[in-house]
């Protein structure tokens, strides 16, 4: 008895009893759906989270952090010195495992104008531009700043696409993609000449959802234009702070905000943060211990900083993403095996009344083991079928999970997925037909015929 | 060479610790080409005898032999493979597949022995020509009259050239009529060189067979040959034989 005709007969079998194999099916049809889908949110929420790694500078960036002075120094909090360009310079100098150091100086309360129009960027940094590498910004428009512009510390910036949406108009109101290099725009009321524009960042998702934005037609704006409210206007997190950047020379943060300001009319040197990127995360280790006796040297033995690496977050990242998979895998699981259970149900009524049929088959020369084989096909059928059945469910049940509750992170349903559960469920399949099979095979052909 | 040896075949059941001998002491020699009907009444045994020989069951003891082969003690797969070869059922009840169409149910023999398709289907409908059913064998056996699903289920068991036909009460769930048209095609069948056997408990039906054995309480109570009558009544003129034997008695050769 070859294999095909056996599955033509399953299939005919399915088909005969349609509403009754649908039923059977459910169970792996949610079984799989929920499997599929569930690998899909998983995969959305990987996405995002990594998305959001890189744009927040990758695996290898090390962030320098203020640190209360540990227990034992206590009576030396006063002296601590906090970050410096000192650092900075003695990082660059002693600690070859540090490929790069970026210091960082920021206004806090910074307000960006031009004419009526205002905006608060996310954050507005006397930087170097070792920052663009450190914070993987690229530049689409103009240029970063020079050694000049540091040196004479020049009224220069270079802006996100944040700022320049809201102070330009964005492309998608003005129509067409506003590029300010030499515009004039007042930071805290300074006057500063705008240099360079970086690109566009967002997520995949986002991206998608804007190139869809295009095609449509623009709704009619009525009445006056407003601003809606502090929202940030779609994105992630880390690609909204991305875009709302501004970015001066150090220099001019220094001389122009910071030399005249700070407690008691004394300027206060220190950085707001250092970042650092390792020449290779298998060194990380070693690096980190290298900068920390650099800093320890120029801290004069001040335990008064701390590196945070993103080596954690990835960490914890994953074993979300671990614990997400688990636990949503252990439930689809056990929702396929319910629904195996529905299948050997079914497999042992179908046996039941078809005890004749069998018996029949046994009288004109079928062996136990082609009826054997006969049930478990079915049962495979039955299971593959659903599971097909399953798969197109579950690109349904993402397209509706994405309608009731959109989120930045859609879900992407992965090949993997879908072979991992259309393989568990020939496994229910077989498992739930052997019993079934082996009652079926192991018939008295006499008994079987007599059978009413 | 007889084609069916059966030797002091006993099959025994145990039935809430009551022994019930179904077939008792059964000797039997089928030849070749014969046509013979089986007949007694209900728990007579001889639906028992038939499983026997048509390798559905086996004997609690005795030795059958089919076709130059000892079968009594062969397994379930090796008497699956010889029931598929080497025997053809027709059945009271016709016993087909109700979802498989005419030409499907006659190919599912060959099927289990693994024919492939073009064969198959050849050899299918030349056995439903034979039976003159090859204009319905895209049918389902529910749009057929009872006549006709008889003759599709003659045509499976011949589409493996067996050795042997057992057909159980083959007329019983049919009218007269069409009775007589099935038993015609037996006959016709017979003619062509086929070894028939009839199972039946009506004397009219085992009428049309030369030979006739019948059964009660699970012993062959009488043996009646039509064609050994001939020389029955020269022998009973010289006094010497019978064609009549008693309980157990061994026939000669038929031929």
């Amino acid at each position: 008895m070859n294999l095909l005709n056996t599955i033509v007969v399953g299939l005919k079998e399915i088909w005969t009893h349609k509403f009754r194999s649908l039923l059977t099916m459910l169970g792996i049809i949610l079984g799989v759906a929920s499997l599929v889908g569930m690998a899909a949110i998983v995969k959305g929420m990987e996405n995002g989270l990594k998305e959001t790694m890189i744009a927040m500078g990758g695996a290898d960036k090390v962030l320098l952090e203020d640190q209360d002075v540990p227990a034992y120094q206590e009576h030396l909090a006063e002296e601590a010195p906090g970050r410096t360009m000192l650092d900075v310079m003695a990082l660059r100098q002693s600690a070859p495992l540090i490929r790069l150091v970026s210091p960082e100086m920021a206004l806090n309360n910074c307000t960006v104008t031009r004419g009526d129009k205002m905006v608060n960027p996310s954050e507005c940094v006397g930087v170097w531009p070792a920052v663009l590498d450190m914070n993987l910004h690229t530049l689409q428009h103009g240029r970063f700043f020079t050694d000049l512009d540091e040196e004479k510390a020049n009224s220069v910036c270079v802006i996100g696409t944040g700022i320049r949406d809201e102070l330009f108009g964005s492309p998608e109101k003005t129509g067409q993609d506003i590029v300010p290099i030499g515009q004039q725009v007042l930071i805290n009321g300074q006057p500063f000449t705008i240099v360079g524009m970086f690109t566009r960042y967002e997520g995949e998702q986002e991206r998608k959802e804007r190139e869809l934005a295009k095609t449509k037609p623009k709704e009619k704006q009525a009445g006056p234009v407003r601003r809606r409210g502090w929202g940030r206007g779609g994105g992630g997190w880390a690609f909204w702070r991305k875009n709302y950047t501004v970015y001066i020379p150090m220099n001019t943060m220094w001389v122009r905000f910071r030399s005249a300001a700070g407690a008691n009319n004394i300027p206060d040197p220190r950085l707001t943060d250092i970042d650092v990127k390792v020449t290779s995360l298998d060194r990380l280790e070693p690096a980190l211990q290298q900068a920390r006796n650099v800093l320890l040297m120029t801290h004069r033995g001040i335990e008064d900083f701390s590196f945070r690496t993103q080596e954690n977050q990835i960490q914890s990242i994953n074993a979300q993403i671990r614990n997400a998979r688990l636990s949503g895998g252990i439930i689809a699981a056990i929702s396929l095996i319910v629904g195996g259970i529905g299948i050997m149900n079914i497999m042992l009524a179908s046996i039941n009344e078809r005890i004749r049929e069998i018996g029949i088959c046994k009288a004109i020369g079928a062996t136990g083991l082609a009826i054997f084989l006969q049930i478990l096909v079915e049962s495979i059928v039955v299971a593959l079928v659903g599971a097909l059945a399953g798969l197109a469910a579950s690109f349904g049940l993402v397209r509706l999970l994405a309608v009731v509750s959109p989120s930045k992170n859609s879900p992407v349903i992965t090949p993997t997925a879908m072979v991992i559960a259309m393989i568990f469920s020939a496994c229910v399949g077989i498992v739930a037909g052997l019993f079934p099979a082996f009652k079926a095979a192991r018939l008295d052909p006499i008994q079987a015929l007599r059978y009413e | 060479m007889a084609l069916v040896e059966l030797r002091n075949v006993s099959k025994i059941y145990h039935l809430g610790g009551e022994e019930i001998r179904a077939l008792d002491d059964v000797s039997l020699d089928i030849q070749p080409g014969e046509f013979i009907s089986i007949i007694g009444p209900s728990g007579s045994g001889k639906s028992t005898l038939m499983h026997i020989l048509g390798c559905l069951d086996s004997p609690t003891r005795g030795t059958i032999k089919l076709d130059g082969t000892m079968i009594h003690d062969a397994s379930a797969r090796e008497l699956a493979r010889i029931r598929n070869q080497k025997i053809g059922f027709v059945f009271q009840f016709f016993n087909l597949l109700p979802k498989l169409n005419v030409l499907q149910n006659v190919e599912l023999p060959m099927i289990y022995s693994g024919l492939a398709g073009r064969e198959r289907r050849e050899r299918a409908v030349q056995a439903l020509r034979m039976v003159e059913m090859d204009n319905r064998a895209k049918h389902r056996p529910m749009q057929l009259s009872g006549g006709q699903q008889q003759r599709t289920a003659i045509a499976r068991a011949l589409v493996n050239n067996p050795k042997i036909v057992f057909a159980d009460e083959p007329t019983g769930n049919l009218d007269s009529h069409t009775g007589e048209v099935i038993l015609e095609l037996f006959r016709k069948l017979s003619q062509e060189g086929r070894t028939i056997a009839l199972v039946t408990h009506d004397p009219e039906i085992a009428a049309v067979t030369p030979r006739r054995i019948e059964i009660r309480d699970g012993k062959i109570s009488k043996q009646v040959d039509a064609k050994l009558a001939g020389l029955d009544r020269v022998n009973a003129e010289r006094g010497t034989r019978s064609a009549e034997h008693n309980t157990g008695a061994k026939l000669p050769a038929a031929n």
